[in-house]
């Protein structure tokens, strides 16, 4: 009963990544004090909160780019199967687990091109269909269906963002917001079950704004999996968040539907201020 | 027009000109009063004296701001005074070089700075720059200056050049490299040094695994070479091991020493990588000197035996009873027969690093490595071993160098500590970088250049490296990306030709 929580029994099937009492501190600084929350299969829960309220920090713990101070945190697939990210490895997460993350300053290959940006993201898994290099390196039909299998789903995203005239050149050539839709693909690509979107609006104009939500809800509703989403355009997370978390200085003032959110005075307080005269 | 405009400015340009002068003639100065002006000698016996050369010394520090001033003043707009001046001392020094290269007698007539023809030639391109610096100026003034926009299509233009040159040359030079034995030219001294040219060329398509496609920047690659060297000169000369049977094993070696240097290297990148690595070939190294018993020290191991042709030894006096080459072919015996088998035997090496190579990089652990060198952070979020990914890199680089390194000890049959200096690690790694990261023809070029050239200016004795070290600034001045830098990515789905200008749609 230890591995898995009471609580969890209540919060049903469709958990899929539970946070419990996480707390990170660097030093004497408390970037997350003991922060608790769920995000669901097929919806997206988005982070939001102040410049500096540890919603990145939140996302490395996460995606194992740093390891929590204390606390739980554990995803759970729908066969059943448990992974407590905490404990694993910053690539095993994303190998095992199937937690996938952009950044929120973009991390393409910039030198490589698109189409193998997306090629990339698929390697553990043409790894396998290669053995591990040997049977690739000889040609074996094995791999070179995998091959052909990886390319087609990397075309089919390419067609969906709207790159495929542009796949053989180097992604750092693209313009702005197509670098951002080709690191949401490349995440895309690795068929993840929890997909971190560390904030995807940011720099894009209202109009690749709107594109961003019609393709992240697209992806909510066409796959499997859960979304997490950092954002400070409110109208891309009122718009298309099912649930949101609010986070202030590190800790967690509010949670709930977007609706809710809006009117939580905790929450206008952090954006706005104390009202001096109450 | 243009020199108009730049009039009312004359004097501070002046002023600027010579400033910049003055600090030209005190930097030569200090860098050449030791290393030129004075020149030791071994007298009779064992004795070491100096002559001083303060007269060369002297028209440095004249001719050399002489060369600044008008280059400033010819970057600043005026055009015929330096073009004219520089140009005719250009012609007139170049020419009487060539006069003198040529041994004619009207040479030491001349009026000219120095007597060796190779020095009057240097300062000769010293004049070069300062016509193609007025040159450049001028044309800056009429057609703008260098934006980003054009440098930008500049390098466009250059990769592109660079594919169709990889592609072009990469057959030819196999091909040439394949007929020269066979061609007037190819005699035994030829053929020998191109042995030596194709080692680097199989050590820098190996390195460039390790560099180039994974990123890491490795200072201590001649370590694997050593340790591929050794193994066989100790299987040979311990277990009577022949050079096949070696080969696997001394790559093997290797590639383990390099799974040794990756592990705690692992979390390092960049300087400090270079660092540890550089560290790493000094210890083999240092180790080859000191385990006296195992390596035999700085006596090396000799007697090795040399390559045979797959059981034939090269001998002019077979042992009674067994064959040579030229016996069981029934040929006169010559010494061209083992070098030229060595030939082809470092290039059949060498292509099956380059195969091997190209083709590793169009697995998934190649894309990983390219992916990784790019953005480490990255490729941990996509679920991207990095331990492993680096631990093959360096020991499939390790791998090829220690088949280079068996090679050499076949070829010389004898290996000593000496020939594994940092200074070879630093050459490999010029060679790459100079050839363009990742370019395999480009890396080819280069160490053609880098152990050719100094072969065959090995007539200008003294002044070879100062000619050899020029080349290699020039280059880097004229190519900062190295001789044919250009990327080929792994798979296309438009074709080689591609669209030309796709639209990219914001």
């Amino acid at each position: 009963m230890t591995a898995a929580p009471a609580m969890s029994a209540a919060a049903g099937a469709d958990v899929l990544l539970e946070v419990e009492r996480l707390t990170m501190r660097f030093g004497g600084l408390v970037a997350i004090n003991d922060v608790s929350f769920h995000a669901r299969r097929r919806q997206i829960t988005g982070i939001i909160g102040p410049n500096g309220a540890g919603k990145t920090t939140l996302f490395n713990c996460i995606t194992g780019f740093y390891k929590p101070t204390v606390g739980r945190l554990t995803l759970r697939r729908e066969d059943g199967e448990q992974f407590l990210l905490e404990r694993m490895d910053g690539f095993r997460i994303g190998q095992k687990a199937r937690v996938a993350r952009t950044f929120q300053n973009i991390r393409l290959f910039t030198g490589m091109s698109v189409l193998e940006n997306l090629m990339v993201a698929q390697h553990n898994k043409l790894m396998l269909a290669s053995g591990y290099t040997v049977l690739g390196l000889f040609g074996a039909p094995v791999f070179r269906r995998a091959e052909a299998e990886a390319r087609d789903l990397a075309v089919s995203w390419l067609e969906r963002i709207g790159l495929t005239a542009v796949a053989d050149q180097p992604a750092g050539s693209l313009p702005y917001g197509a670098q951002r839709r080709l690191e949401i693909a490349r995440a895309m690509c690795t068929d993840p079950v929890l997909l971190c979107l560390d904030e995807p609006a940011a720099g894009l104009n209202p109009r690749e704004s709107a594109d961003l939500n019609a393709l992240l809800m697209s992806i909510r509703d066409e796959y499997d999996i859960g979304l997490l989403l950092i954002e400070h355009d409110m109208s891309v997370v009122m718009g298309i968040s099912d649930h949101i978390v609010v986070l202030d200085y590190g800790s967690k003032i509010a949670e709930g539907t977007p609706l809710a959110i809006r009117n939580d005075p905790a929450v206008i307080r952090a954006y706005l201020g104390e009202d001096e005269q109450e | 027009m243009s020199a108009n405009v730049a009039a009312p400015q004359a004097p501070s340009v002046f002023f600027q000109a010579a400033k910049e002068a003055f600090f030209t003639a005190i930097l030569v100065a200090m860098l050449s009063i030791l290393m030129v002006g004075y020149q030791t000698e071994v007298l009779q016996g064992q004795n070491m004296s100096y002559v001083t050369r303060f007269g060369d010394v002297m028209w440095a520090v004249i001719l050399v701001p002489v060369g600044r001033f008008l280059l400033v003043l010819g970057r600043s707009g005026m055009l015929w005074p330096p073009v004219v001046l520089a140009g005719a001392a250009t012609i007139y020094l170049f020419g009487a070089a060539v006069l003198g290269l040529l041994g004619l007698a009207i040479y030491p007539t001349l009026p000219l700075p120095y007597d060796q023809p190779m020095v009057n030639a240097i300062f000769a391109v010293g004049g070069l720059f300062v016509v193609a610096g007025a040159a450049r100026a001028r044309r800056d003034r009429t057609k703008g200056a260098q934006t980003f926009e054009k440098r930008e299509a500049a390098e466009a233009r250059q990769a592109h050049v660079a594919k169709n040159l990889s592609r072009i040359l990469g057959p030819i030079l196999i091909v040439v490299a394949l007929v020269i034995p066979w061609t007037p030219w190819g005699d035994r001294a030829l053929v020998d040094s191109l042995v030596l040219v194709m080692t680097y060329v199989m050590l820098g398509w190996g390195l460039n695994i390790v560099v180039g496609l994974a990123g890491l920047l490795d200072l201590g690659y001649v370590a694997f070479y050593a340790v591929g060297a050794y193994t066989y000169g100790k299987l040979s000369t311990s277990l009577g091991l022949t050079f096949w049977e070696s080969l696997p094993i001394a790559g093997a070696m290797a590639a383990l020493f390099g799974i040794i240097l990756g592990f705690p290297v692992l979390r390092l990148r960049g300087d400090y990588l270079a660092i540890v690595t550089l560290g790493f070939g000094e210890i083999i190294r240092i180790i080859l000197i000191n385990w006296q018993a195992f390596t035999g020290g700085p006596n090396g191991i000799g007697n090795i035996t040399r390559v045979d042709f797959f059981g034939l030894p090269f001998e002019r006096n077979p042992a009674p009873g067994t064959e040579s080459f030229h016996t069981f072919f029934g040929i006169d015996f010559s010494t061209t027969h083992r070098v030229v088998f060595l030939y082809y035997v470092i290039i059949a090496l060498a292509l099956i690093t380059n195969f091997v190579t190209i083709r590793l990089r169009k697995m998934p652990i190649g894309r990983a490595w390219e992916a990784l060198r790019e953005d480490e952070t990255a490729c941990r979020a996509l679920g991207i071993n990095p331990t492993n990914t680096k631990l093959t890199a360096f020991a499939i680089g390790a791998m090829f160098a220690g088949f280079a390194g068996s090679f050499f000890a076949a070829r010389q049959g004898f290996v000593s500590p000496e020939s594994f200096t940092f200074i070879e690690s630093a050459v490999i790694l010029a060679i790459v970088v100079l050839g363009g990261m990742g370019s395999q023809v480009g890396v080819a070029l280069a160490a053609l250049l880098l152990i050719g050239l100094p072969e065959v200016l090995r007539d200008l004795s003294l002044y070879r490296m100062l000619v050899f070290g020029g080349v290699m600034v020039l280059i880097m001045l004229w190519r900062p990306k190295g001789l044919l830098a250009y990327r080929e990515p792994t798979l296309l789905l438009h074709g080689r030709r591609g669209k030309k200008k796709a639209e990219v749609p914001a």
